[in-house]
């Protein structure tokens, strides 16, 4: 049941420049999804929304979930000042998240880029544990990577940058060309042209593509129909092909979705 | 101690509903807030036929508030009539239906729609900022606005309440009209028009250019507005604009509203209208007041 509730901060750290790893304890872990995500209060009342972040991993117990960010603006930087024991207001779970059954006996390739990463951590966790061969590749800017070390942990990983400091130099795309990576099933979040690009590749090579998509939101809920995207069918809430990306998604077979 | 206010003849249990645009339909926050603690739910705009809105961004935070331009998608009057009011009519509250159109005929369309059924009033929306035909274009000219009220009010079989701009010049003539045109009670303010650049890729963050500004930052400027609204016309006034707690709320009735609306701060947090309306009913006893209708333009008297 979606809730707003009070979460306790119970670790935080820079993972890499203006990249932070948040730890609460929240009984929101309990119904935690890859692909789903949580709004974020940021106490100033200047800012009045939510800031939607995807969570990255929910401990053992599951008690505890994990939020992996880009300080970017005011309301994120203030959130990344958070100290342990401090108290946030969070809205959740939200969205649809992937489907793990559906991907039984499948081949699966998981692509992250940039601040689209941390999502990919506790579905390849998911994955693993359900014993779905999978492989990772992720895409950074430069050599300041992250979570790198908690992927290889769960399964194959490969890695681009765009400046060529690590891996292969270029997109995801150029890493699954290089490393010659096929799989049944591709689930990738991270920038739009990467989304379109993978969106595109999949379709060339006949794999089934999953997006997790990303628009600016207010409500969060599916209320205020703010963070639409074009759709090849009519959408089940207005039925004009505009669909909401906080509650039909953010995860969308990529052959359903207009980019 | 009664809470009870009348907007038109429809009886309220309390003066807090949602403002139009921010609550859907009341389905999306039906496991976050309790329905039935509303005076009354008004409904996300209802076309006659289905509309898609504008492209994305659609939102931006801005300081303390929002920009939207969403441009009214919206399913239409026929799914409004099959999925969303036997949802509402669950609930212990009034349902008012925001209603929009691209011209008179089609205003007048929904409502004819809609006067059959289990509906108990119809706001209509002349003022959005972010539909470029129709909508606000009746909103800014008061001889329009008059003309389209009267045809509106001809073929309603409810009350109808006019939702006024705030992007003109004199509040007080476009009230003038509506109560000219035989408008039965009036709600105020919908969003002011603004915008927001991103500097760093030199280009405006919403698709539209321009977006509805609301949240707290604007309730100084709606107070003023609802307060001058109510003493130009003898209508009721249901006042909107920032409203985020109950002293908020109180502050609009003293202007002279004779209920609130709580809009943006629905997405801050989705129980801001339970607190506002608890917060009404302990201000009431804190001053030893019977009646929430005694702070009704209170500040003047």
């Amino acid at each position: 049941m979606k809730r707003k509730e009070n979460a306790r901060v119970c670790g935080i750290n820079e993972l890499a420049p203006g990249i932070f790893s948040l730890w609460l304890e929240s009984s929101m872990a309990a119904e935690a999804k890859p692909g789903c995500f949580v709004g974020v209060y940021p106490k100033n009342g200047a800012h009045v929304l939510m800031r939607p972040i995807s969570i990255c991993d929910v401990n053992a117990q599951k008690t505890q979930l994990r939020l992996v960010f880009r300080a970017a603006g005011e309301g994120t930087k203030e959130i990344s000042g958070l100290r342990v024991g401090e108290e946030v207001a969070l809205l959740g779970v939200l969205g649809n998240g992937y489907d793990t059954q559906a991907m039984q006996g499948k081949k699966l390739l998981l692509l992250g880029g940039g601040i689209g990463i941390p999502p990919m951590l506790l579905l390849a966790k998911e994955l693993s544990d359900a014993g779905i061969s999978c492989n990772a590749v992720l895409g950074y800017a430069d050599r300041n990577d992250f979570l790198r070390d908690e992927f290889d942990n769960v399964c194959r990983t490969y890695v681009a940058t765009m400046d060529g400091s690590l891996g292969t130099k270029g997109t995801v795309i150029d890493a699954l060309n290089e490393n010659m990576l096929m799989a049944d099933i591709c689930c990738a979040c991270g920038p739009m042209p990467m989304l379109k690009a993978v969106k595109g590749f999949a379709a060339d090579c006949g794999m089934k593509a999953y997006l997790s998509l990303e628009e600016r939101m207010a409500c969060g809920v599916g209320a205020c129909l703010g963070c639409v995207t074009k759709t090849a069918h009519p959408d089940p809430h207005t039925h004009v092909n505009n669909t909401r990306i906080c509650v039909e998604g953010p995860v969308f077979d990529a052959s359903e979705v207009l980019l | 101690m009664n809470l009870k206010v009348n907007i038109a003849g429809v009886e309220l249990k309390n003066p807090v509903m949602s403002a139009s645009g921010t609550f859907g339909s009341g389905h999306e926050y039906s496991e976050l807030t309790d329905i039935n603690r509303l005076g009354a739910v008004v409904t996300k705009g209802v076309a006659f036929e289905p509309w898609e809105g504008n492209p994305t961004p659609r939102v931006t935070e801005v300081y303390g508030g929002m920009l939207n331009a969403i441009g009214l998608q919206n399913p239409g009057v026929d799914v409004f009539i099959e999925r969303d009011i036997p949802f509402l009519r669950k609930f212990d509250t009034r349902i008012i239906v925001n209603v929009c159109g691209h011209t008179v005929e089609e205003y007048c369309k929904v409502v004819e729609r809609l006067n059959g059924q289990d509906v108990d009033a119809y706001e209509i929306n002349l003022s959005c900022p972010n539909v470029k035909q129709g909508a606000l274009a009746f909103g800014q000219d008061p001889k329009v606005l008059e003309e389209t009220t009267a045809a509106i009010k001809k073929v309603a079989a409810k009350p109808i309440i006019i939702k006024l701009s705030p992007n003109v010049t004199s509040i007080r003539d476009m009230a003038l009209a509506a109560e000219a045109g035989g408008a039965d009670a009036i709600s105020l303010i919908n969003t002011l028009i603004g915008m927001k650049i991103d500097i760093e890729r030199r280009r405006f963050v919403l698709a539209n250019k321009t977006g509805g500004f609301s949240g707290p930052a604007i309730k100084p400027v709606a107070l003023r507005m609802v307060y001058e609204a109510a003493h130009a016309v003898k209508l009721p006034v249901i006042g909107m604009g920032g409203i985020a707690c109950a002293e908020d709320a109180i502050e609009f009735l003293l202007a002279g509203a004779s209920a609130v609306a709580v809009g943006t701060m629905n997405f801050a947090d989705p129980r801001t209208m339970e607190h506002v309306a608890e917060g009404i009913e302990a201000y009431l006893k804190r001053h030893g007041l019977e009646d929430v209708r005694e702070l009704i333009g209170a500040a003047d008297a």
